[in-house]
């Protein structure tokens, strides 16, 4: 079993690098191309905020997070609303100054409930069968979507970090016709680089840092040298909220605050799958394989697809990512970073 | 005190090898069912039959369905929703195609067809398992409802991309009333149900149980793999087949793929985990569970919050709803983990030995 | 084991009675009982709840003005169904049975439900008011006996706007080798109104291109990056709830003019725009009935409802475009009600005489200046075989702040509509062996 076959794994790769490049080979503008590529990664900085929450609990727990979209959309929906409700309560500006108060309020709230979902559910659950635990968190999802609608309410809301939302050309020198970029999308990319740096040097430096990579790589090694687990859980459960804020924050402020957040939540799972269940890397660069490659092939595969089978529209974009996922898993079971002690069959 | 074993002998294979080995729950099951067939159908409404028993019933028969694969081998499935769905637009296509066809029959074959691309997306069963598998499994969920949304053969050619169904006729009588569809139901979902019973005390059960037990130690005693895992992906897929044709045909009557989407699938695996897994019994439980408790709170909450002075509206209901039912899952979760046919279980055994404590 | 048998009896049929509608406890009460499937909640909620709002806010106006309808007082119970088809089912068989003679009249208010209730209609007698949504062929009430599309199909809003641009291009004719982009919500409410673009296409050789988004509608990246690639000359925007607003932000984002952007009736409200900031400026949508203002019923409505404390939501939302429409959908039902009592007498009635009320609608311009809706509604004049009882819609324009109605109206076209509805309609009560109607008949053998 553990022998070496990088015969798929190349084949698959080279399948989908001249996937990738076909479009260019069969007359798409270079611009359109780029823009199209801009677009995917811009789609897939998104997915791996999700995948990132997704990781960091499960390293360190085994729990696979199905709540992590709802705690997205609990985090969004507090932000949103303090940054609304604050100027009128104490009397601080709004914009700027409010929306940085709700962030930390914000933060604050996701510890706190970092907090609750480590004494209530987990705590109780510890041992437990993965499958228990799966459904533990399915519950905590849906009583996020009830709690948060009912303090919240459930109308869209916006997050505005005063970033202009026209589109800027740019090298129109080179191509005809320019690329489009959007200076939000810029920003939503800085601010994913800014929080993974941030996490890896949480990782590195930081003794709690230390302490959660060694409760990772095995729990009872790690608890035989005094890591208290149960304070480490709330500590990477609490992380894994702030990034739920982050992942929010650029997600409200670009599509708005409303109930559908959560249900992109599912994306995040073959982009796990594809970085592997352990890596935070992984989770960054399988984020953006699935990203582009499902905008690349509903832009160039969908639309010769629907011609050749007479279709009733395009949206391969739906399933394209879960069978992406599927066939990697054929050839490297363990995802692109992954530690390989999965087992196969 | 009632309910014992004692003095009762088995004089016979026959007897040995009776699904319910226990005179006491014998006639418990068969009451239930008498119940089910001859008071039922004259004491329920509207209301209870259309809103609450059909779906009940149907929703059981996938939950059965997903249970033998998830329960019964180990195979985890995130899309049991999108076999439904095959069952259901398969049944579509042949009454279409083939008016003549009987009802039954129907219903079987589109389980077939279920069964048949079951077959297909178990085979990465084969290579992989656990949430990896549940991967797999989601592809067929997404790809599944794509393609009945876009292939317009399959909704012959409806404009809108809903299909219609007749009304079931079987040997020349029409099921209109919801009693009539009731009856019809029910004697389908017990018979698949008691199938499935059967089918799990036998040689192709105990191979699925010894699969999802140990896979490695099952190989070493002789059960092929490939044969217990597509097995199990087939019949779990006929059953899902099946059920989704009858909650076309008989509860809907007109649908469009969302009808099968990816919540009806974790809704179906919330069934299992919150029943029982690898328990035929827990799949009604929760079915029951799942498809009584949101209607319930929903009308009760209301007139709760009147009582002790709260008057909420339907949104404020519904999200109380969403919330007890999330905090519901986690509460029986760390009660009984195995589910609450685990519960049954352990009651029974208390039950055999009460009144004395030992 | 006889006793365990019994008490599992005993629980079950508890359980049976608590959950059967106690309708049969008031039976003389002078009545009118409105079921209301709403949805507050979810990813539609933005524009479920000022819908709802409205409806009820009506129903307590009739009340709280009037006395009732006609002195039979006006019940409702509303029901969560979260845009949910299954849910919407339960909720209808919930409320069908309530109040002295059953549910009145239903409002769906979900495409996917009204095909779920379409199919129950024929065995519960209750008639199915889809105002501006639905399913087009049920114009026909031949076939469609208890379906009510009133005001206006897909079809016929499709209809509609076509003809807008081709007057915009200067003449139908000159539609010809323009591209018109489908943006719609991947589900039967998106896809209804393909079958008459498509017919439109052969008629004036525009080229259709079918952009579906994946329910709920936030994810329209690629959708919006093939639009910029194909660069069409107009994008039909047929969504519904956050769909709008995203769909608008990323026009934005991709560049492409809001002015070229025509929703439907159900992508032309506040909470579709709002969102999007000064993005949506200059986008249009058509008008269905009531534009956005305040007419005298909204007077009314402040006055006799919100100025009590009974508003049912925030008194500035009164006047919104879907509130309004909550208004004219609950008109629609009171006025149903109203015309049948002119044949049964003013005591509650059952669906099935609520259905001949509906049937025999005839609101003109006068009628409809009577109960406060001048400028607020188009006259409908329904019969046995015509269940729409007329289609006119304009194009409104978000100007940043507020919705600016244009000045031409526009009329479905019947010629190209009506045959595809009679053949829809046909090969409908073919599958499911309905018996179609005599109109003709039926009116000779009523008078």
């Amino acid at each position: 079993m553990a022998a070496k076959k990088n015969g798929p794994v190349i084949a698959l790769g080279a399948v989908l690098a001249a996937g990738l490049a076909a479009p260019l080979v069969t007359g798409s503008p270079l611009g359109f191309y780029l823009e199209v590529l801009i677009g995917g990664l811009m789609a897939g900085v998104l997915y791996s905020l999700v995948a990132l929450g997704f990781v960091l609990i499960f390293k360190a727990s085994g729990v696979f997070n199905f709540a992590q979209g709802a705690m997205v959309l609990f985090a969004a929906l507090a932000l949103a609303r303090l940054a609304e409700w604050l100027p009128a309560w104490i009397g601080i500006p709004a914009g700027f100054p409010a929306l940085t108060l709700a962030f930390v309020l914000a933060a604050g709230i996701m510890v706190g409930l970092a907090w609750v979902i480590e004494r209530i559910v987990l705590r109780p659950l510890v041992a437990q069968d993965p499958v228990a635990l799966l459904m533990a968190t399915l519950g905590v999802t849906f009583f996020l979507d009830g709690f948060g609608q009912t303090i919240w309410g459930s109308d869209i809301y916006k997050i505005d970090l005063g970033i202009s939302k026209d589109p800027t050309m740019i090298l129109e020198s080179m191509f005809q016709g320019g690329i489009l970029v959007s200076k939000e999308d810029l920003i939503a990319a800085v601010i994913a680089a800014g929080l993974v740096i941030l996490l890896a040097l949480f990782f590195q430096k930081t003794a709690t840092g230390r302490a959660l990579r060694a409760v990772a790589d095995d729990h009872q090694a790690a608890q035989s040298i005094g890591i208290p687990l149960n304070r480490i859980w709330v500590i990477v459960w609490a992380v894994a909220g702030f990034v739920a804020l982050v992942a929010g924050m650029v997600w409200g402020a670009k599509l708005g605050v409303q109930f559908s957040l959560a249900q992109l939540a599912l994306k995040a799972l073959p982009v796990v799958i594809l970085g592997g269940f352990t890596s935070i890397p992984g989770a960054i660069i399988g984020g953006l394989i699935i990203g582009v490659g499902e905008k690349m092939a509903e832009v160039f595969l969908g639309p010769p697809l629907v011609k050749m089978w007479d279709l009733a529209g395009g949206g391969i974009e739906n399933w394209f990512a879960y069978v992406l996922a599927l066939l990697f898993l054929m050839v490297r079971p363990e995802g692109l970073f992954g530690e390989k002690h999965i087992d196969r069959v | 005190m009632f309910y014992r074993e004692n003095g009762q002998f088995k004089s016979s294979y026959r007897e040995d090898q009776q699904i319910l080995g226990i005179r006491q729950d014998r006639w418990f099951i068969f009451g239930l069912i008498a119940f089910a067939f001859l008071v039922v159908p004259f004491v329920a409404s509207d209301y209870m039959f259309r809103a609450i028993l059909i779906p009940f019933l149907i929703v059981s028969l996938a939950a059965i369905g997903l249970n033998l694969l998830v329960g019964y081998c180990g195979q985890i499935s995130l899309g049991h929703a999108a076999f439904m769905a095959i069952g259901a637009y398969a049944a579509y296509n042949l009454v279409v195609r083939f008016p003549q066809l009987n009802f039954l029959l129907v219903l079987v074959l589109a389980g077939l067809i279920a069964a048949g691309v079951g077959i297909l997306f178990g085979l990465p069963s084969l290579q992989i398992k656990g949430l990896y598998l549940g991967v797999a499994t989601l592809a067929a969920q997404f790809f599944i409802d794509w393609v009945f949304a876009r292939v317009k053969w399959f909704t012959n050619y409806s404009p809108s991309g809903s299909v219609s169904t007749a009304p079931i006729e079987l040997f020349g009588y029409k099921f209109d009333s919801p009693v009539e569809r009731y009856v019809l139901v029910l004697a389908v979902v017990i018979v698949f149900a008691l199938m499935a019973k059967n089918l799990v005390r036998g040689h192709i059960g105990r191979s699925w149980m010894a699969m999802r037990d140990m896979d490695v130690a099952a190989e070493v005693i002789g059960i092929r793999p490939m044969y217990a895992k597509l097995s199990a992906f087939a019949v779990s897929a006929f059953y899902a087949g099946v059920a989704g044709a009858l909650w076309g045909f008989v509860h809907l009557g007109s649908w469009e793929p969302a009808a099968f989407s990816i919540n009806f699938s974790l809704n179906l695996l919330f069934m299992i985990i919150i029943g029982g897994m690898g328990s035929i019994l827990g799949s009604f439980i929760g079915a029951a569970f799942i498809v009584l408790l949101p209607i319930t709170l929903n009308q009760v909450l209301p007139p709760l919050g009147a009582l002790v002075g709260m008057n909420f509206g339907t949104a404020m209901a519904s999200h109380l709803e969403f919330m007890i039912f999330g905090a519901l899952i986690i509460f029986f979760l760390i009660v009984e983990p195995l589910g609450i046919a685990r519960l049954w279980a352990i009651g029974k055994e208390k039950l055999r030995l009460w009144p004395f404590p030992h | 084991m006889k006793l365990r048998i019994s008490i599992a009896a005993a629980a079950v049929a508890a359980v049976t009675g608590a959950l059967a509608p106690a309708g049969a406890a008031f039976a003389q009460a002078k009545e009118q009982f409105f079921p209301v499937l709403s949805y507050r909640t979810g990813a539609y909620a933005p524009n479920g709840v000022p819908f709802a709002n409205g409806y009820v806010d009506y129903l307590k106006l009739i009340n709280a003005r009037d006395g009732g309808i006609n002195g039979v007082k006006a019940t409702w119970e509303e029901c969560e169904t979260g845009y949910a088809t299954d849910r919407g089912v339960e909720c209808y068989e919930r409320l069908k049975g309530k109040g002295p003679t059953g549910a009145t009249v239903v409002h769906t208010l979900s495409t996917g439900i009204t095909f779920a209730l379409t199919d129950k209609s024929f065995t519960d007698k209750i008639p199915i008011i889809t105002a501006g949504y639905g399913r087009a062929d049920s114009v026909d009430g031949q076939v469609f006996k208890w379906n009510f599309p009133l005001g206006g199909t897909y079809w016929g809003a499709a209809d509609m706007l076509v003809q807008h641009i081709g007057k915009k291009e200067g003449g139908l004719d000159k539609l010809k080798g323009k591209k018109i982009a489908l943006v719609y919500h991947d589900s039967p409410y998106g896809k209804e109104p393909i079958a008459l673009l498509q017919e439109r296409a052969k008629m004036h050789g525009y080229d259709l291109s079918l952009l579906p988004v994946t329910h709920p509608g936030v994810e329209q990246k690629a959708t919006w990056l093939q639009i910029r690639q194909n660069r069409p000359d107009y994008v039909f925007l047929w969504g519904w709830g956050v769909m709008n607003s995203t769909a608008i932000k990323e026009a934005v984002a991709v560049g492409y003019p809001r002015d070229k952007m025509y929703g439907v009736w159900w992508a032309g409200a506040e909470p579709d725009v709002r969102p999007a900031g000064d993005g949506a400026k200059g986008y249009n949508a058509l008008t269905f009935m009531a534009p956005a203002g305040i007419g005298k019923v909204h007077q009314d409505v402040i006055k006799f409802v919100h100025d009590k404390g009974q508003g049912t939501g925030p008194k500035n939302e009164v006047g919104e475009v879907l509130y309004n429409r909550g208004l004219v959908a609950a008109m629609m039902s009171v006025e149903g009600v109203k015309r049948a009592q002119t044949k049964y007498g003013k005591k509650p009635l059952k669906g099935e005489e609520v259905q001949w009320g509906l049937e025999n609608l005839a609101l003109d311009q006068k009628a409809l200046a009577a109960i406060g809706f001048a400028g607020f509604a188009d006259p409908i004049s329904t019969s046995c075989v015509d269940h729409e009882g007329g289609s006119s819609a304009r194009i409104h324009t978000w100007d940043g702040s507020k919705w600016v109605v244009g000045p031409d109206r526009y009329t479905a076209d019947q010629q190209i509509i009506k045959p595809m509805i009679k053949a829809s309609a046909a090969k409908y009560a073919q599958e499911k062996k309905i018996a179609v109607r005599d109109c003709a008949k039926e009116l000779a053998s009523s008078k």
